[in-house]
Formats: structure tokens, C-alpha cells, sequence
């Protein structure tokens, strides 16, 4: 039953969080810029322009235009684009499935990578390719995102030619109307460069994490008395050492979700990826006010989504963590 | 999507090889692509970009800026008031339905409710169909820009739009926007906006005489630069416009891709409010400023060379361009004038430039703010994204304001009317006017060129202004922005482009 409490309290919260965003974003979009200009060329009238402006609503009170906003969102009406005249959610949720399978293959590539790296790193500490991982750790930590793309589409986009440097190739339509880049060649192709380039913001921190986490574990009371027991190596070091470093990774890890959020924005801009971040960044200039509070919203809601999953991920992996909230 | 293509390209093959010889695809990017389909919903390039390709034009502009009969065979003047347009016959849309003066005179009233368009057309009074192949136009005075704004026609599919909805909408969804059926030498066979759009060849197209021998066109908007760049490097696209300047020997160096390069019309200019600063009032001080920004160097180290440096609105070409305007660089002149305005210590001011709507546009301003220092006017310098700018400059917020300009009509008369004129809310004259800048003069030669149709007394009102313009530096013209173009060898884009930047892509040749 704890379960059921928690999740009602969870989208409690979720309600909220997105009350308080639209009510951010809201208060913002004067600051944007005008919409109306990226609406009509140059030598239209401003009698015209404000006479749009009045069929917007544009010129209403804050609380009027608020309250139309609230009273549609609450029956999932977050507002018609003005560039792409769809409602927002439903471009934005176009552009979902893109940006989703970008994440995924960062995080493919950061927890192949990370893992082994880290552990490595803990248990030979002083090897020679120890002492590159860290040193390149660094060096990748302190590298911004975007350079890092450019590095990539110039080096293997444009130089070498190995790899396509924008957009998402060739997709397929699943039945339940999810484009996947996953099942063609052109398409997984097309998603290396980016997914390593968003990767690499995260990589360089969760080798260390690991590494750090490992090394705490393998000096611990219940590791030396394992060893003292005759387990064999391999099982100390895999099983009861690693276990108990995922605790803190998953909670950072659920924390950069964030930071990985933000970066799509970069990162697929740059490799003109059609996803969300992307999409984002456009309605930014182009001053596509309800494009930009529905992205923030639905942005808002996957955090909280993503924090309630992590939450669960913790009682996987320590039965002795509590839901938070639910009494035990 | 794949597998689609080839049996695209292949099928067209046949087709082709009947006829044109070779299908060709071709693959190009450009910074954005067009709102809509909808060709009066906004006045853009991009809107202009997509109607040469999906619609056609009654006549069209040629590379030295003379009009192509297109829809329309042939033109002529029956009086001072009236032209009639004949138009080709046996042209039909994509719909199948054949394209008569029926369908060019509805097109022509749509456009005159159209937001964007009807200041363009609002001289025009009437059209009328005489017969299926003949269009009177009656304009409410004599005008000499009736052919210019005949470019504006893109006649559309009458029964098909008011089948399907004929409104224009500027916000939100609406047929025409989402459909499109022209007489064009594209029909758009998918369109995800934002992401990529697919026109398949007219197997109908009236031009059979025209050489092009693109079956399959890509439009894929790449909104950053050096990711446009690296696309067409790698050999992903065949095709990018614009080019930055930062990359242009880039592309003419590389093997295997060229570079094309036009002087181009927009100029961009520093207005100096005489309202909000009275130093700017006095002529001697906007003359030293004139003569304190050295925009030969501009040009030079911060376009590097990708523009031609402007002392007048009009450009080479244009019936108001004055040859004996020249720039003037004198920093030793502009103090003197300082002195003589009595402003020997200087003075402060603001100003304002947006930092992404024109090439270099924030370094171009900080340029012009240091060289303003040493005539010890002390620049308060504000950029910002075009989105903030132009609420800003609605405002007249700034002391100094940047302001780039295309003429729509490619006639001088446009930018004194928006730019120069005396700013007039119920006419809508000056109303880019930020400097507040009046002189009667002006603005009678200006309307007079309206109604003038003898060419060259036109010209000589025209440049007349330009001259008063000048003389007392009435706002202070910079360069008009160059246009550059990247292609793949071999792809003959240099026999399609022009300086309105409407790439004639039907007309295009691929070599094998």
C-alpha cells in the first residue's frame, strides 16, 4: 500500500513544481522579445501589428492571460505554437522520442564506460592506464560541451569523414507512432557523435565517483571481513564492494539529469538534432512564447519523474532505504 | 525513408530519361526553412525562397535586374493607370486544374488581405479578367512599380483553396498553410517543419525549356553555421546558403565545393535620434560621425570584405543609386566639424544594436563605438538578441540605432519610405524612421517617384534625395551586406542565383 501513498504524493508534488514553472514562465515571456516580429515582415504597420497583438490576447492583464492559460492547461491545452500552429504538447511530444534515444545513448555510453573504468581505476590504482583515465578525466571535465561537438563534427564529420554530423538519418516509424533511429544503420550512425559529445559531460565525473566510492568500499569493515572469510576475489570486488558504491552514483546520477537535459540543448543544436533541446532553443528566438512555457513544463515534469524513479531504484538496490514518505 | 527515395529517384530516372536527360537530387540546407506553405502568409525570404520552387510568378527578376516573363507571356501599359498582363497558356496546377486569369485575379485579392502583402498592393485597385488568358490591373494613380510588384503574384489554385480553406491565418493552423498546389516546378511531396522537406519535380511543368534536371530537392534547415558548413564539406548536402564569413575561404579553397559570392542590397545603417539627443540635431555633428566611422575598415577587418562599403541606401544597380556619393573617412575633418558645432569636448550618447540579426552586427557596433571615441563622443553601447531589439527599437530607446534594410519593391523609393521620411503614424511613412530625421524635400521627391512612370526623371528624383541624404547626413550608411552561396562542384548553382536571393532551384543543373 506504501507504494500507492507515495506515488499520490509524488504527483502532488509534480503539480506543484509545474504550477510554480508556469507561473515562472509566465511572468518571464514579456521579457522575450515580441512575438509578433517573427510573425510578419518587416514593413507591416504597427496599427496591424497591434491589431494582431489584441487577437493574441497579447494586450490583456497578466492575471487574464494567466488565468485563460491555467483554465486550458488544466484540460491538457498548453497553448497553440505560433511557428509550427500545432498545439505545444503535441510538438513538443514529436520531438520527444528524439531526444529520449540521444539520452539513452549517452547513458549507454557512460555506464559502459564509467563502470569498468571506475572499478579499474580503484583496484590498480597505480597502473600506468589508471593514471591516463584520471589525467584524461580531467581533461574532459574541464572541456565545454559545445567545443566538444565542433571538435567531433571537424574531426570525423568533415576530416576523416567517418561519420554523418547532423540530424537524425533514417528512422522508423514504430506502431505506436515512436520514430526509432535504432533499428537502421543510418540511423545509429547518425547518433554517435552526438550521444558521445553528451556523454562526455558526464563521463569524466562518474569515473571519479566510482573510483572514489570503490576505493572507500574496498577499505570497509564487511569487505576485509569477506576477504577474511576465503570469498574469492572476483566476489568481494564485484558483488559486495560494487553493490554499495551504486547508492551515491544513483543519486548523483538522478541529480545530473538535469545537467543531461541541459545539455541536449547544446548538444543538439549543434548536431541539428531534432529533438526537444533543439526545438527548444528555437522557440527561444524565435520568441514562440507558448512553445517555450509547454517545453519548461513538460521539462519540470520529467524531473520529477525521473527523481520518483530514482527513489524506487534505491529500495532495489538497498532494501534497507524507506520510500521517502511512506511509513514503514 | 531510405528505400523510398531511391525508388523516387529511380522511377524519376525514367521518366527523365525520356525527356531531360539524368534525374538529379539534390540535397541543401538552409539557415531556416519557410514558415508556411502559404505564400501570403509571410513576407520573408523564406516564403519567397519556397514560391519560386513550388509556385510560379506572373514575371520574375533576372540577374540584372530586369523582369523574365513567367505566367505572364508578355505585358503591356494601356495607359497611365492601367497594365495588362497576357498569360501562358495550358499551364496547369499541381491539382490538375488548369491555371486561367480567373485564378490570378483571386490570388491577387488575397493578397490584398493579407497583413504582410497588402502594403505592397495597396496602389493596386483593381484586377480583372477580361478573358481566360488576359489580367487588367488599374492602379489609383500613375505608378512606376507595377512590374515590381508583379513579382509578388504567385497565382494559386482557386477552386482547390476554397475547397480546402483559403484563409490566411498568422497564428495557428490552416489549410493553405499545410497544403500548397502552384504551378511550380516542386511539388512538396512531405514536410516535417523545422526538420525537412521534400519536393518532388512537376511532371507537368510548363518550362519544358528549362534546363533543370533536379527530380528530387531536400530542404533540411541547418540553423548553425559551422554545422552548415561541415555538412557541405562532408559532402551531406550539395547546396547551403548563407555562408558565414568566417568560413568563405574555407569552401572556395576546399576541393570539390565553390564558393559564390554577390554584392547584395540590404544596407545596414546607424540612425541618430535627433529627438532624444539635440546634438544630433545640428548637421555638422551627424556629418562628423559620418565622417569619424571608417566603415572601409569595417568592411575590411571585421566583414572581412564580405560586404561593399556604402555611402547611400540605394546599391549599384538601383534606379536612385548615385555614383557620385562616396564613402568619407576623415577622423582630422570630423573634429574640426565637432568644433564648429561647438561640441569641441564631445558628448555622450546611447546606443543599441542586435547581436544575431545582421552579419557581425554587435562587432560592427562596438567597431563604430570606439571610432566615435575619438571624436570624444562617449557611446554607451546596449547589444541584444533581435526577439528584445525590436521592441526596442519601437521604442526609439536608444540614441543610436542599427537598422538593416532590404527593399521589398528592389526600388530606391522603399527605403525613404520606411527609413527616411518623416515619420507618420496614420500613413505609415518613417516608420523605421528611429532618427527622426525630416526634410520636406525628401519627402516630396519620394512620393513624386511614386507616381512618376518617365524612368528617368524618376532616376533623377531618386538620386536627388540620395544626394540631400548625404549632404546632411541623415543617417549613416555602413555597407550593404554581401551574399554568399556553398555548393558541391558541379552543381550549377551560379546560373540560378541573383541578388535577391531567390534561388531559381527549378532552373537548376546537375552535372553528372
Amino acid at each position: 500500500m506504501h507504494i500507492l501513498a507515495f506515488l499520490i504524493r509524488r504527483a502532488a508534488q509534480a503539480m506543484v513544481v509545474m504550477f510554480v514553472i508556469s507561473i515562472i514562465g509566465f511572468s518571464i515571456q514579456d521579457n522575450l522579445g515580441d512575438p509578433l516580429r517573427e510573425l510578419v515582415g518587416q514593413s507591416v504597420s504597427e496599427a496591424e501589428r497591434e491589431a494582431l497583438r489584441d487577437e493574441l490576447g497579447l494586450n490583456d492583464p497578466f492575471l487574464v492571460q494567466y488565468a485563460r492559460f491555467l483554465g486550458n492547461a488544466v484540460q491538457g491545452d498548453l497553448g497553440t505554437s505560433y511557428f509550427f500552429k500545432r498545439p505545444a504538447i503535441e510538438v513538443i511530444l514529436d520531438k520527444f522520442p528524439a531526444t529520449f534515444e540521444l539520452v539513452l545513448g549517452a547513458v549507454f555510453i557512460f555506464v559502459s564506460v564509467s563502470i569498468p573504468a571506475g572499478i579499474y581505476c580503484a583496484i590498480h590504482r597505480d597502473s600506468w592506464l589508471s593514471r591516463i583515465i584520471m589525467t584524461g578525466s580531467i581533461v574532459g571535465i574541464s572541456i565545454p560541451v559545445f567545443l566538444t561537438a565542433i571538435f567531433m563534427v571537424w574531426l570525423f564529420g568533415v576530416e576523416l569523414g567517418w561519420l554523418p554530423a547532423f540530424g537524425r538519418g533514417d528512422t522508423v516509424t514504430l506502431p505506436w507512432g515512436w520514430d526509432t533511429g535504432f533499428l537502421t544503420w543510418d540511423g545509429i550512425s547518425h547518433l554517435i557523435l552526438p550521444s558521445i559529445t553528451l556523454s562526455s559531460i558526464m563521463l569524466p565525473l562518474f569515473i571519479r565517483l566510482i573510483r572514489a566510492e570503490m576505493l572507500e568500499a574496498m577499505g570497509t569493515d564487511y569487505v576485509r571481513f569477506a576477504r577474511a572469510k576465503g570469498l574469492s576475489t572476483w566476489r568481494v570486488r564485484y558483488v559486495h564492494a560494487f553493490r554499495n558504491t551504486l547508492l551515491p552514483v544513483v543519486t548523483v546520477g538522478g541529480l545530473m539529469i538535469g545537467t543531461l537535459i541541459a545539455y541536449t540543448i547544446l548538444t543538439e543544436t549543434v548536431f541539428q538534432w531534432p529533438g526537444m533541446g533543439f526545438l527548444f532553443l528555437e522557440a527561444v528566438n524565435r520568441v514562440d512564447t507558448p512553445l517555450i512555457i509547454a517545453y519548461i513544463i513538460v521539462v519540470g515534469l520529467i524531473f520529477v519523474v525521473v527523481n520518483t524513479i530514482v527513489d524506487f531504484i534505491y529500495t532495489l538496490i538497498n532494501p534497507m532505504v524507506k520510500l521517502p514518505g511512506a511509513k514503514g | 525513408m531510405k528505400t523510398l527515395r531511391t525508388l523516387a529517384t529511380a522511377a524519376a530516372f525514367f521518366v527523365g530519361a525520356a525527356g531531360l536527360g539524368a534525374a538529379q537530387t539534390l540535397n541543401f540546407a538552409y539557415d531556416a526553412d519557410p514558415v508556411s506553405l502559404d505564400p501570403h502568409e509571410q513576407l520573408s525570404g523564406g516564403t519567397l525562397q519556397m514560391a519560386h520552387m513550388v509556385f510560379d510568378p506572373l514575371i520574375r527578376w533576372n540577374k540584372d535586374l530586369g523582369f523574365d516573363p513567367r505566367l505572364a507571356e508578355s505585358w503591356e501599359r494601356v495607359d497611365d493607370t492601367t497594365m495588362r498582363f497576357t498569360l501562358r497558356d495550358g499551364v496547369t496546377f499541381h491539382s490538375g486544374n488548369p491555371m486561367t486569369a480567373e485564378d490570378v485575379v483571386w490570388t491577387i485579392e488575397r493578397l490584398k488581405e493579407s497583413p504582410d502583402f497588402k502594403g505592397i498592393f495597396a496602389g493596386w485597385v483593381s484586377a480583372t479578367a477580361l478573358d481566360d488568358t488576359t489580367v487588367e490591373i488599374k492602379t489609383d494613380g500613375p505608378s512606376p512599380l507595377v512590374l515590381h510588384t508583379a513579382t509578388y503574384v504567385f497565382p494559386m489554385d482557386k477552386a482547390f483553396y476554397e475547397e480546402g480553406g483559403a484563409e490566411i491565418v498568422k497564428h495557428g493552423d490552416s489549410f493553405a498553410s499545410q497544403n500548397a498546389s502552384g504551378t511550380g516546378p516542386f511539388i512538396v511531396e512531405s514536410r516535417e517543419q523545422g526538420v525537412k522537406t521534400v519536393f518532388q519535380r512537376n511532371p507537368n511543368y510548363w518550362d519544358t525549356a528549362s534546363p533543370g534536371n533536379v527530380q528530387t530537392a531536400i530542404l533540411t534547415p541547418i540553423k548553425e553555421a559551422p554545422t552548415r558548413v561541415a555538412a557541405l564539406l562532408a559532402g551531406d548536402v550539395d547546396f547551403i546558403a548563407p555562408v558565414p564569413p568566417t568560413d568563405l575561404d574555407r569552401i572556395r579553397d576546399n576541393d570539390g565545393t565553390k564558393l559564390v559570392t554577390m554584392t547584395g542590397t540590404r544596407i545596414i545603417t546607424l540612425q541618430l535620434n535627433q529627438k532624444r539627443n539635440e546634438a544630433f540635431a545640428d548637421p555638422r555633428v551627424r556629418q562628423a560621425i559620418a565622417y569619424a566611422i571608417n566603415n572601409e575598415g569595417i568592411v575590411d577587418k571585421i566583414m572581412k570584405g564580405f560586404g561593399t562599403v556604402a555611402a547611400q541606401q540605394s546599391p549599384a544597380g538601383y534606379v536612385g543609386y548615385n555614383p557620385d556619393l562616396t564613402p568619407r573617412f576623415d577622423v582630422a575633418k570630423a573634429q574640426a566639424l565637432m568644433e564648429e558645432a561647438g561640441y569641441a569636448d564631445g558628448f555622450s550618447a546611447t546606443m543599441m544594436c542586435p547581436n544575431n540579426r545582421y552579419v557581425n552586427d554587435y562587432k560592427i557596433c562596438e567597431a563604430a563605438a570606439a571610432m566615435l571615441a575619438k571624436i570624444k563622443i562617449d557611446i554607451d553601447l546596449t547589444t541584444m538578441p533581435k526577439a528584445q531589439y525590436w521592441p526596442k527599437f519601437d521604442e526609439r530607446a536608444a540614441d543610436i540605432m542599427m537598422i538593416g534594410w532590404h527593399s521589398d519593391t528592389e526600388d530606391s523609393a522603399n527605403f525613404n519610405e520606411f527609413l527616411t521620411m518623416t515619420p507618420d503614424a496614420d500613413t505609415g511613412r518613417g516608420q523605421y524612421n528611429s532618427g527622426n530625421y525630416s526634410n520636406p524635400k525628401v519627402d516630396e521627391l519620394t512620393l513624386a517617384s511614386l507616381t512618376e512612370t518617365d524612368p528617368a526623371k524618376r532616376a533623377a528624383m531618386l538620386q536627388e534625395v540620395e544626394k540631400i541624404l548625404y549632404d546632411e547626413a541623415a543617417f549613416i550608411p555602413l555597407h550593404w551586406q554581401d551574399l554568399a552561396w556553398g555548393a558541391r562542384e558541379g552543381v550549377m548553382i551560379e546560373d540560378v542565383l541573383n541578388v535577391m536571393n531567390f534561388p531559381y532551384l527549378g532552373d537548376l543543373v546537375i552535372e553528372e
